[in-house]
């Protein structure tokens, strides 16, 4: 852990739906400057604990603490996730977007964008709605990683996308990445393409934790990768 | 530098196992300056954070040292080639041997099997000979 200053740790976390039970008691650390992979199948509680991170939920019962506080205001302006480009946006282009997000927040920086909008090879020109969702995808990734914050969430960057685009989106993501800064937390399913990138893995089935460490650390112990560990742990 | 990972294995450990070969191979020369951490991490598409991990590691096995200001240089060190080859060479020996034995081959036979693929490896002359 990164000499015990984690930038979340989470205790004995409990969130329910009506009768569902989404996370059952976390108790787990994210550690600064480091990019964690949140593994599990669908249903298994991740993006129930990224939307409490990010404030949009209250756990039931249970102790969060991210950067110092409890998830709210304060974090907010800290905080990058990928947005949700919905039906509202879809006329306006790209360049439209990224200066939309440029007036909202403090901490976009254009030339970072600029930078990754040609990294993608997307026009910014064009609009939401003439790209493919591959296309779409890469965006989102470049409007997250143009907000120059400690924290970033990214909930299933990939699901759903072509296998370039992906690849697009990882190298994108480690080529902005500062870990000085930054501390990046990314949830997926899909763990073949993205172990190599994680420091630090989480694995969470049916809301509890059933195993976290250095990713590194796990394949000597183990002898194996994490998508083999994976198939091992989710029975 | 090109590397596929396996990923059964900490990739940190194949950055520096890479490094040694390169070495070996004379990529590199004893002295040399590696990449910035974050030069390599984008050039072979990895996490800085391992990079840092392999480069820290090779400090600490003396492979390494970092100059403050100036980054990470391999050890100028006379032999260490040649300890790098007989390290490597023991290893791949280490691990042929034991396939072997394990398809039920005694020494004797072992050694007869690398005999007969001494050539192996080496391009055919020009005229079309193979080599034995």
């Amino acid at each position: 852990m990164n000499e015990n200053n984690p930038v979340i740790t989470t205790e004995n976390l409990h969130k329910r739906y009506g009768r569902t039970a989404a996370l059952q008691g976390i108790s787990c650390q994210f550690p600064r400057g480091k990019i964690t992979g949140l593994i599990g199948p669908n249903g298994s509680g991740k993006s129930t604990l990224l939307k409490l991170i990010m404030g949009l939920i209250k756990a039931d019962r249970g102790s969060l603490n991210i950067m110092g506080h409890p998830p709210g205001r304060k974090n907010k302006a800290n905080i990058a996730f990928l947005p949700e480009i919905n039906n509202l946006y879809r006329s306006m282009s790209l360049q439209e977007l990224i200066d939309l997000y440029h007036s909202q927040f403090s901490t976009f920086c254009p030339e970072t964008a600029r930078e990754l909008l040609s990294f993608m090879n997307l026009q910014p020109e064009k609009t939401v709605k003439q790209l493919s969702k591959g296309m779409v995808g890469r965006f989102k990734l470049i409007l997250t990683m143009a907000r120059r914050v400690p924290l970033i969430l990214l909930d299933e960057p990939l699901t759903g996308i072509d296998i370039k685009s992906r690849s697009n989106i990882l190298e994108g993501l480690i080529s902005k990445f500062n870990p000085e800064e930054q501390t990046i937390i990314l949830s997926t399913h899909e763990i073949i393409e993205t172990e190599r990138y994680f420091d630090h893995v989480i694995f969470l089935e049916d809301g509890a934790v059933s195993l976290q460490g250095d990713a590194d650390d796990l394949r000597a112990e183990y002898g194996q990768s994490i998508q083999e560990l994976a198939k091992e742990v989710f029975v | 530098m090109q590397v596929n990972f396996y990923q059964s294995r900490p990739i940190y450990e194949q950055i520096i196992d890479e490094i040694k070969k390169m070495l070996v191979r004379k990529e590199l020369q004893p002295g040399d300056q590696l990449p910035s951490q974050r030069e390599l991490a984008q050039q072979i598409n990895v996490n800085p954070n391992t990079i840092q991990r392999a480069y820290r590691e090779m400090e600490i096995t003396g492979l390494a040292e970092s100059r403050r200001g100036l980054g990470t240089f391999i050890i100028s060190e006379q032999d260490l080639i040649k300890d790098l080859k007989e390290e490597m060479a023991q290893l791949a020996t280490q691990n042929f041997i034991s396939e072997m034995k394990s398809l039920g081959f005694e020494a004797a036979e072992i050694e007869k099997w690398v005999k007969q693929n001494q050539g192996i490896n080496e391009k055919k002359t020009p005229g079309g000979e193979g080599n034995e």
